[in-house]
């Protein structure tokens, strides 16, 4: 009986997993998946909005590089960005899917917010600073707790907890916010007058000790997950929990300490949001940066230098589309549209490092790869 | 690592990409500076915007500069818009990106974005920053912060005299009486009319006070109930809030709330058959409401955007409040809808041009009393507080100033920005905004 190369019921293509690929494939890959993007994109502003593709680029380069302040800007979103996603990468290493830290974060500058307005004048600086910090740590490893409490006793369902403590989160500073305000129609900055609760100015910005703070974090939280003990349980409770139980470790111990980690320092991205970014609080002062970390996160499996790559990446895409947006009077929505290419094409390009297609008829060549 | 590597090896290649593409655009960029060396000024001005072209309010601001703009002879490039962004930390850094980009002249649109445009204005003496509606300029000591606003209030009292106009006719013809709407008359006869207030504050009372006096000045026997929403667009609450004050014997809804939501309920009101009709705010509502909508007061910011665009380019002195209305053409009422009273037109024109020559005051103290009495004084507080920690922290020390003067309260002359918030007889507010 002959062979058949190519049987009918074969597929046109398959999907295998490849074995980790060499170095020079995924720079291959990359590589190509932004030039590919760029082309996608260039053929988008070129036909949709008449542009001239190239200089579209070299706005949407400035948006981040043209000027010193700008840089500084980016490096200070990508600080929130990347503080969040260091927060979240203890739990989702554990499985534990917090989509909780856009609530998180506000309950931690809310708490942040509290103290700077009723405590501004009574306490002295450091005892302010120190108070701040604390009532935000407090308040973020709450809203994990929560979660992450009712998850080890009765095993309810995280991912809807955490999400719904997001709207409460909110509720509350929409309430609060509104309490503050009082006759004023809105609620500026806080402690206007006195800038007590304002980190002080380091190198020109309020937000050098956020870059700082969020720089010891990511060397923090890369040796925590892959030295600690703590780490190592944290990984074995996400492989699987029966295992984890098998070995002796206490999974709901875990699960409850790895929330309060995750909750404190979503809590103390607050505190950085509101006493050396924004030196107010709103209900949008998080700014989707809870959703957002997630994907930086889950991107870079947990390698927080990842994240931050991951990060500058996406506040470059962001700063990005509004200088597009701003220099060609576009539509913001266009602006999304060419960075949503970029993005789309780098995120696919993953699948190609991780999994190879096998053509039909093509099994000889696979094999011999 | 490796895979980081790979990573920044992947951006490195991004960035020799993005510097071979700069080199093109630096010749397409000369090209264009040499244009604008061609126009009469090189004057630079930044846009900061709340919203933008398909949000009503922005767009009558990008509206009112681009027209000022092609009036001045300013080119395209010579201004650089920041669309849809927050009263927050953003707005600083629009302003002072604006300043990196080379501004001398950068506008904000909203009142939430003043608190922000200070700070920058305090860092960037040299360029001057407007902040729109904003109300503490005069106070806050900074020679290069200003503010702006026009007196609204006018064409309020204008599109409240067409209101009036209508409910004189619908009396007068025996269409509306105690039996054909019972609802819509009180225990003293009052004929009953309604307001959507977005907030409780002095720019709104202020702006439905003026409307009511208009009303009144025609048909003095009326009635206001004022129901807030607590939001400046919100088109549901808007809708909700106009139907409630209708349910309540309303026939007239005004509006100082940004959606068309009110307009829209009304219509579908009149539809069922219930006498009642709709003045609105900032555009022509006669598409949303075709017979019901009989009026929209309107500012015209192009006054003075042209104002403060000239000034700028020939280096002369920005006014720190500037507020104008009918004098300088700030302000009207749209087209007046089908349904208006006969000699609407001819009325409205007599009463803009008593404002227009200052023989008429809109809010002249012989017009309205608060708790029975005539107010003779109205001591005006220009300080501008923060109240976060529960009292009155003073941010900008002003004076207490008198309002009153030569039988009128003077609105927006002791600063841009409205300041009437007395509570007149005649108009209720509700305690509760609309669910």
């Amino acid at each position: 009986m002959a062979a058949h190369t190519s049987h009918p019921a074969e597929p046109l293509v398959r999907i295998a997993r490849r074995k980790a690929a060499p170095l020079s494939r995924k720079i291959a890959v990359r590589a190509a998946a932004i030039l590919l993007a760029l082309v996608v994109d260039a053929l988008f502003i070129f036909f949709v909005t008449g542009l001239n593709p190239i200089s579209v680029y070299v706005v949407m380069w400035g948006g981040t590089f043209s000027t010193p302040v700008r840089f500084s800007w980016a490096m200070r979103d990508l600080s929130t960005l990347l503080c969040i996603g260091i927060a979240l990468a203890p739990a989702f290493k554990m499985r534990f899917w917090n989509i909780g830290a856009e609530g998180q974060v506000l309950v931690g500058g809310l708490a942040t917010a509290l103290i700077m307005v009723y405590f501004g004048n009574s306490l002295p600086a450091p005892a302010l600073f120190a108070a701040m910090v604390l009532g935000s740590v407090a308040a973020g490893a709450l809203w994990g707790f929560v979660p992450a409490w009712f998850k080890a006793r009765w095993n309810t369902n995280e991912t809807l907890f955490t999400l719904m403590m997001n709207y409460v989160a909110t509720s509350i500073v929409a309430c609060m916010t509104n309490i503050m305000r009082g006759q004023a129609s809105s609620l500026g900055t806080l402690n206007k007058a006195t800038k007590a609760g304002w980190l002080p100015i380091i190198f020109g910005q309020r937000y050098t000790i956020n870059i700082i703070v969020v720089l010891v974090l990511t060397f923090a939280m890369y040796a925590y997950l892959k030295y600690s003990k703590h780490g190592y349980e944290i990984a074995v409770v996400g492989e699987s929990e029966n295992t984890a139980r098998y070995a002796g470790i206490n999974v709901r111990r875990v699960m409850v300490r790895t929330m309060l980690i995750s909750g404190a320092i979503c809590g103390l991205c607050g505190f950085l949001i509101v006493a050396g970014k924004d030196q107010t609080i709103s209900t949008t002062s998080a700014g989707g940066n809870g959703f957002t970390a997630i994907i930086v996160a889950w991107l870079a499996k947990f390698n927080t230098f990842y994240m931050a790559l991951i990060s500058f990446l996406l506040i470059f895409l962001e700063r990005g589309a509004s200088e597009i947006a701003s220099a060609y009077s576009l539509n913001e929505y266009a602006a999304d549209i060419i960075t949503g290419v970029i993005l789309f094409f780098i995120l696919g390009s993953e699948f190609f490092i991780n999994y190879r297609l096998i053509w039909r008829g093509h099994h000889k060549e696979v094999k011999g790869e | 690592m490796k895979k980081m590597l790979g990573i920044l090896l992947a951006g490195a290649m991004m960035l020799s990409l993005a510097a071979c593409g700069s080199t093109g655009s630096e010749a397409a960029n000369g090209g264009s500076t040499a244009e604008a060396a061609g126009a009469s000024s090189d004057l630079k001005v930044g846009v900061i915007l709340i919203g933008d072209e398909t949000e009503g309010y922005s767009a009558a601001h990008i509206t009112g500069i681009k027209d000022a703009a092609a009036e001045v002879g300013l080119t395209d490039d010579q201004i650089i818009w920041k669309y849809k962004v927050p009263e927050g930390a953003e707005c600083s850094d629009a302003a002072e990106d604006l300043v990196g980009q080379g501004c001398d002249l950068i506008i904000s649109n909203s009142y939430g974005h003043q608190t922000y445009m200070v700070e920058t204005a305090e860092k960037y003496p040299d360029t001057t920053f407007v902040s729109m509606t904003g109300d503490f300029a005069a106070i806050s000591g900074l020679d290069n912060f200003k503010n702006a606003f026009t007196a609204v209030y006018q064409s309020r009292y204008v599109s409240g005299v067409v209101a009036g106009l209508k409910l004189q006719e619908l009396v007068e013809s025996g269409t509306l009486t105690p039996e054909t709407q019972p609802n819509s008359f009180d225990a003293d006869g009052n004929v009953k009319i309604g307001y959507v207030g977005a907030f409780p504050y002095a720019e709104v009372i202020s702006g439905y006070t003026a409307f009511y006096l208009g009303v009144k000045s025609v048909f003095p026997t009326v009635t206001m109930e004022v129901m807030y929403t607590n939001s400046w667009f919100d088109i549901d609450k808007e809708g909700a809030a106009a139907e409630a004050l209708i349910a309540n014997g309303s026939v007239i809804v005004g509006q100082h709330a940004d959606s068309t939501g009110a307009p829209a309920a009304t219509q579908r009101k009149k539809d069922d058959g219930v006498i009642c009709y709709s003045i609105g705010y900032n555009i022509d509502m006669l598409e949303t409401a075709p017979t019901a909508a009989l009026t929209s007061s309107t500012n015209v910011w192009k006054a003075y955007y042209a104002e403060l665009l000239t000034a700028a380019m020939n280096g002369e002195e920005i006014p720190t409040d500037w507020a104008k209305g009918y004098d300088d053409g700030a302000v009207a009422i749209t087209d007046l809808g089908p349904e208006c009273a006969e000699g609407t037109a001819e009325k409205v024109a007599e009463v803009e041009a008593a404002l227009k020559d200052g023989s008429l005051h809109v809010f002249d103290t012989a017009n309205f009393t608060v708790d029975g009495q005539t107010v003779t004084s109205a001591p005006i507080d220009l300080t501008y507080y923060d109240f976060s920690s529960g009292e009155a922290v003073a941010v900008y020390q002003g004076e207490t100033k008198e309002a009153i003067h030569d039988g009128y309260f003077d609105e927006s002359t002791l600063r841009s920005a409205p300041y009437f918030a007395l509570h007149i007889d005649g108009i209720v507010e509700d305690s509760e905004p609309v669910a």
